[in-house]
């Protein structure tokens, strides 16, 4: 069977999977449908956890972005998975134990103001639509690529299927899904991995492998002698053709490390992850479940640099300085996607890969690659079965899917049950509440599948988007909700406020209205557009703090619950203990 | 769990998370960012640059034992105290 066969094959039954699921976990109360009735074992709960999170940028880009960025690309390895830790020991246990349905129900509750949640909503509904539009243009894309169909109809498609189990299964529905769905995009991602490990290095554990030398048989692969170090190879040669060294990091270190703390600390505070941990059944259970996403997590995250490593090499010495008329079937084939592209720029038929824009007339590059293509082709330079390139297919469709069924679960409980049951009819029944969020759910999927559509802007800048935003509105005042009882509601608010305008404002001058002085020299203190959530951050609890302490305290009831956060059973005789003893902090 | 126990138990508690959040720091944004160079210079790790691979891999892998660490500490915590939920 051919790979268009087995791709429709492998796609067709993967879908029916998560059909099935959905019929069968059918959310039959509010309760199931924003939080699977808290019934979830901490293990499953990672598992959906990390399909929540791993996008179809982190399955489809990532390795590509980190294999033209050599060691700089950590920031996003780090970053996208550093921020579980402050979700395990700051976050996750406190919010379970408070033990209701939403991040801004928690936030109104806690900041005693209506206001507040409705200001937490918001912010949830455009952080989750900026981040759910690249997951639809991505199942848009898979299809396309994989399928020969148009890119809309790949977002319909994908449309339907969401719609079908979220508006169904609510929660527990996306739950149960996301776990077979994370286990069709490991199983996608790591077999190739695997397959071009034992090829390139004789290593079948492709994360030890690209630190390993290169095999008899990779050394006939690569045409550099048996026995030398893969990433003495790739430094080598991309030293030679006029790249930095490959280990070595490219970047400015304090624009890292901004990046870096910005990405975790907004995926610690981006409401589609932490609503994750409400579903588990006690809190200790958040903590280990947090331990469990992490671990699926990391078996892609240390997998992505190995492949980006193992391909990279492969790439420039497959290419480099051959004839085009003996270029492998691989390019031949992924040519007419246009993500790889030959411009014979000197007339000779070799093809010279060089730094530079293989486009333009001024560098020397004659070879144009897109980065996508580290992850798309890597079945192909392995030479592996047909159906392994349908397993890579499924796999970015799965990762695609569950991300943005997770995020509209986050639009849907926000309109129903913040802004309609929480603040404008709090009268409505659970049936109605139930039905409203179906009915947003539903919209929510019409809205993420039209900007799936007509994607605004560049996908990617979108996501960078979602990360400061989230870094420099939620986090902030979850902590302070939690370990500080003296934070106010009006300290909340500006601050809040204070850090999306501030970080908002910085990414749409850099991005969107003068992309041209979108450079280092003109950026503060040299930090990119990317990184500035963690300075916007930084401005929140100031402003936070400072409001606070000049604020009236919050009452008594309020920071009798913030206290009663930090245990896991209630206090079996009230605090006698004064205030002050108790820690303010 | 009575008043001043509470108290013990969370100031256990923020201990823990102090302890843990440092190494997370240290793993990542020293030895991962900052001082990469010098340790890429130190030496090699299983064929790694030593900064290198805390940058790529060493601090996931420590993230993940950080956080199962953390459950394991907390459980006790939660035993010792008499809150552990069952």
């Amino acid at each position: 069977m051919g790979i268009l066969g087995w791709t429709w094959l492998i796609v067709g039954l993967s879908f029916a999977l998560y059909i099935g699921i959905a019929i069968w976990a059918k959310a039959k109360s509010t309760g199931d449908f924003y939080v699977a009735e808290k019934s979830i074992h901490p293990v499953l709960n990672g598992m959906a956890t990390g399909a929540d999170w791993m996008s179809a940028a982190s399955f489809i880009s990532m390795a590509g972005l980190i294999s033209f960025l050599g060691r700089s690309g950590s920031m996003y390895l780090m970053g996208w998975t550093g921020g579980y830790v402050l979700l395990a020991v700051l976050l996750a246990p406190y919010l379970r134990k408070y033990g209701k349905f939403t991040v801004p129900q928690f936030v109104g509750e806690r900041y005693y103001s209506n206001s507040a949640r409705i200001i937490a909503l918001l912010c949830a509904i455009f952080v989750s639509f900026t981040y759910v539009a690249g997951q639809m243009r991505g199942v848009g894309i898979v299809f396309s690529r994989f399928l020969e169909t148009s890119i809309n109809m790949g977002v319909v498609a994908g449309m339907a299927l969401v719609f079908f189990y979220a508006v169904l299964g609510g929660m527990k529905g996306i739950t149960y899904t996301q776990v077979a769905q994370y286990c069709v995009l490991i199983v996608a991602y790591m077999i190739p991995a695997i397959f071009i490990s034992i090829m390139l290095t004789g290593n079948p554990i492709p994360q030890l492998g690209y630190g390993s030398a290169v095999s008899t048989g990779g050394s006939g692969i690569l045409g550099v002698p048996a026995g030398t170090h893969l990433l003495d190879v790739l430094d080598g040669v991309q030293k030679d053709l006029g790249f930095p060294a490959y280990t070595k990091g490219a970047k400015n270190w304090l624009d890292v490390f901004m990046i870096t703390f910005a990405l975790m600390v907004g995926t610690a505070g981006l409401p589609h992850i932490i609503i994750r941990f409400f579903t588990v059944p006690k809190i200790r259970d958040a903590r280990s479940s947090a331990g469990w996403a992490l671990l699926f997590i990391a078996i892609l995250y240390t997998t992505a640099p190995a492949i980006a490593v193992f391909a990279k090499t492969n790439f420039i010495q497959t290419i480099n300085n051959k004839p085009y008329s003996q270029a492998p079937q691989w390019f031949k084939d992924w040519e007419k996607t246009k993500l790889v592209a030959f411009n014979d720029k000197n007339g000779d038929g070799i093809m010279q890969y060089a730094p530079g824009e293989a486009k333009a007339a001024t560098s020397k590059n004659e070879v144009f690659v897109d980065r996508d293509i580290m992850v798309l082709a890597n079945p192909q330079i392995a030479r592996l079965p047909n159906w392994v390139v349908a397993l890579v297919a499924a796999g970015g469709l799965a990762a695609a899917l569950s991300t943005a069924a997770g995020l509209l679960l986050v639009i849907s409980a926000a309109i129903s049950h913040d802004l309609m049951k929480g603040v404008l009819t709090p009268k409505m029944t659970e049936k109605q509440e139930l039905m409203w969020a179906r009915v947003a759910a539903g919209f929510a999927v019409l809205i993420a599948g039209y900007f799936g559509i007509n994607p605004p802007g560049f996908v990617a800048q979108v996501v960078a988007f979602a990360f400061g935003l989230a870094a420099s509105s939620f986090f902030p005042i979850i902590i302070t909700g939690i370990f500080w009882r003296r934070a106010t509601k009006e300290g909340a608010m500006a601050g809040m406020v204070t850090g999306i305008v501030f970080t908002a404002a910085y990414i749409i001058y850099f991005k969107f209205m003068n992309p041209a002085m979108n450079t280092a020299e003109h950026w503060w203190w040299g930090i990119s557009p990317e990184g500035i959530g963690t300075i916007g951050m930084l401005l929140n609890f100031a402003v936070l703090v400072g409001v606070s302490l000049v604020t009236k305290e919050p009452p008594k009831e309020v920071q009798d619950m913030v206290r009663s956060l930090r245990y896991p059973k209630e206090a079996e005789h009230p605090a006698v203990v004064p205030m002050a003893k108790v820690g303010g902090h | 769990m009575k008043a001043e126990q509470q108290l013990a138990y969370w100031k256990q508690n923020l201990t823990y998370i102090v302890v843990i959040l440092s190494i997370w720091f240290a793993v990542s944004y020293l030895a991962g960012i900052v001082f990469a160079d010098q340790l890429d210079a130190a030496g090699k790790f299983g064929g790694f640059p030593i900064g290198f691979w805390f940058a790529n891999q060493g601090s996931e892998v420590v993230f993940v034992v950080l956080i199962f660490v953390y459950v394991w500490l907390m459980n006790r915590l939660d035993k010792k105290f008499g809150v552990f939920e069952t």
